[in-house]
């Protein structure tokens, strides 16, 4: 079974996060690191690869440091890596970028076809989680999103998902795609050994010219949404803290009240 | 003026997620006419439910058949389509569930929309929609055009105050059979369980949620009572959901079910950075933990230092008291 991965290098969420004028993430903060919920869809990648036979290859797109991203795949034990790197593609919706990866996967499914398509259920930095089914949509695979549980019997993928109000059982042949949740699994941590491996494996970089698409399909240009303004919110004023000397509680229904909350 | 296309999600049973009332509210705003889109996947649209969505001012309702399931989110977005063309809405409004955003993002590969998802605000501007909403856990205020001739657009819940018409229409009723791609009937629906009701609000559309974590010590009780005397909904930490004190569907986070409630109480709360990203965007919040260090008294508008066990019964009775 040869799978995509797909995986994004995001602020780290415990970092100071920010948008630029035109409403950009700021993605050279030095404060990157893979999409957590990445690291899922890596593991899910390399339970369902090391079961069936096959292999792994984990891709992403973005700036120069995005490249750690995937480095990151291959030292938890991804086979091979991609890298799309173009200054074309800042500013780029969820849509476009979607266009680029699946412009990407099927550059990689030309050497040799691609069974299955995995990916984190969002990116902590947009968290849109429109991509997954964009991305299906564009490469015509039935999607099967938001697993917490996935299997591969033969030819057969059958995912588990928890909705807001309900839960399904979703099946369909592959070739497809799966976005998979933090419930997921629990993610491997690479090891000594998986760190020196990766440094032998290939990284291939690709531009848009060698994906055959032009610049006006992505980024700010191929975008239909434009970010008119984008402020950091305001600190909460008035904040209350008290120690509890016996009448916190009697205090606080009094707050409720006075601020009609209760 | 933008004619829009709401999306009426329901239960099982037929009734309206409270969010829809929230949508149409919102499409009003917009002066266009508003047609509703009720998916025919079992339940019936009642005469009760009609009349509710004449006094919002809904002007059409239309009753989508397809030969696929549309519990589907590729069914959906083909028939949902297939609506487009009918009715020229230039606008899709649907709430921030799962399915819708799955619905939105293959909707928008279809026909060229522009999509913004869990906005908070949609308005008019020099003849664009520009939507609002807050990125990064609720720390930052966005707002943001579309430029494609189709919108798509996702609202949080609790984003809008629910308010009646002030011509009251009763809506025709029509119905549309849609015929979807192959490539659509792949995926197959093997199994769909709803969950029953709590008998408490909806936790992502409730105003007042009450959340449990570590500092319950597995016991929610008091967390349940205190939900109850104020109306509100029940909420867990990943740590609460994880040791099975709760069911997952419980988890607050930015994974699990993210709220923006008028009132976020966090009993035995930390604050950790996952469960902030699902509630920062909260009305007021209140935290009650015994640890003064705890980070959520960074975000909290009224923190208490204190053992739950002493503070929680101490509110509820007050609570009470004021009340009757």
């Amino acid at each position: 079974m040869r799978i995509v991965v797909c995986v994004k290098h995001v602020p780290d969420i415990q970092s100071d996060r920010t948008l630029d004028a035109s409403g950009r993430v700021v993605r050279d903060g030095g404060d990157g690191t893979l999409n957590e919920l990445d690291e899922n869809a890596l593991e899910a990648a390399l339970a369902l690869a090391e079961a069936a036979g096959g292999e792994v290859v984990a891709l992403t797109v973005g700036p120069d440091d995005a490249v750690d991203a995937v480095r990151k795949g291959l030292q938890m034990g991804a086979d091979e890596a991609v890298h799309v790197l173009d200054d074309a593609i800042a500013g780029s919706d969820a849509i476009g970028t979607a266009r680029v990866l699946a412009a990407a996967i099927n550059h990689v499914g030309a050497q040799a076809p691609v069974d299955l398509v995995v990916t984190g259920m969002a990116g902590l930095d947009g968290l849109t989680s429109l991509l997954p089914s964009a991305l299906a949509a564009l490469l015509d695979l039935p999607a099967l999103p938001l697993a917490a549980e996935v299997t591969v019997e033969g030819t057969t993928v059958r995912v588990r998902r928890n909705l807001d109000h309900a839960s399904e059982v979703l099946e369909a042949a592959l070739p497809a795609l799966v976005s998979v949740t933090d419930q997921a699994n629990e993610p491997r941590y690479p090891n000594f050994k998986g760190i020196m491996a990766a440094r032998k494996k290939p990284v291939t970089t690709l531009t848009l010219a060698d994906l055959g698409l032009s610049g006006s399909e992505v980024g700010t240009a191929g975008a239909r949404t434009e970010v008119l303004e984008a402020a950091a919110r305001p600190a909460r004023e008035n904040r209350v803290l008290v120690n509890d000397q016996g009448d916190a509680g009697t205090q606080l229904a009094a707050y409720l009240v006075a601020n009609q909350l209760a | 003026m933008t004619d829009s296309l709401v999306l009426l999600d329901h239960s099982a049973d037929g009734t309206l997620r409270t969010p829809v009332r929230e949508l149409v509210t919102l499409a009003r705003g917009l002066g266009g006419a508003i047609h509703g889109v009720w998916a025919q996947d079992g339940a019936e649209l009642d005469a009760a439910t009609i009349a509710d969505l004449g006094a919002l001012g809904v002007t059409q309702v239309h009753r989508v058949s397809a030969d696929a399931d549309l519990h589907l989110s590729a069914v959906l977005a083909e028939a949902v389509a297939s609506l487009l063309d009918a009715t020229g809405a230039g606008l899709v409004l649907a709430t921030s569930a799962f399915e819708n955003k799955e619905a939105a993002a293959r909707l928008a590969v279809l026909t060229g929309a522009g999509v913004v998802t869990d906005a908070d605000g949609l308005v008019v501007e020099d003849g664009r929609l520009v939507a609002s909403k807050t990125v990064f856990a609720g720390t930052w205020n966005t707002r943001c055009a579309i430029t494609a001739p189709l919108a798509i657009v996702t609202l949080k819940a609790n984003s809008v105050a629910v308010t009646p018409a002030d011509e009251q229409v009763t809506p025709s009723v029509v119905d549309h059979a849609v015929t979807v791609s192959a490539s659509a009937r792949r995926v197959s629906l093997v199994e769909r369980t709803e969950r029953p009701a709590s008998g408490r609000p909806d936790l992502g559309s409730a105003h007042v949620v009450v959340v449990g974590g570590r500092g319950t010590e597995g016991d929610f009780t008091l967390v349940e009572e205190l939900a109850d005397v104020l109306g509100g909904a029940v909420g867990a930490t990943r740590v609460a959901t994880d040791e099975g004190w709760i069911g997952h569907d419980a988890q607050i986070g930015q994974t699990g079910v993210t709220i923006s409630p008028r009132l976020y109480i966090g009993v035995g709360v930390s604050g950790a950075v996952h469960h902030r990203g699902g509630m920062q965007a909260s009305g007021t919040i209140v935290a009650v933990n015994s640890d003064p260090d705890a980070p959520i008294f960074e975000i909290a508008d009224y923190g208490i230092v204190g053992d739950l066990n002493d503070v929680l019964p101490q509110l509820t009775a007050e609570l009470r008291r004021l009340r009757a």
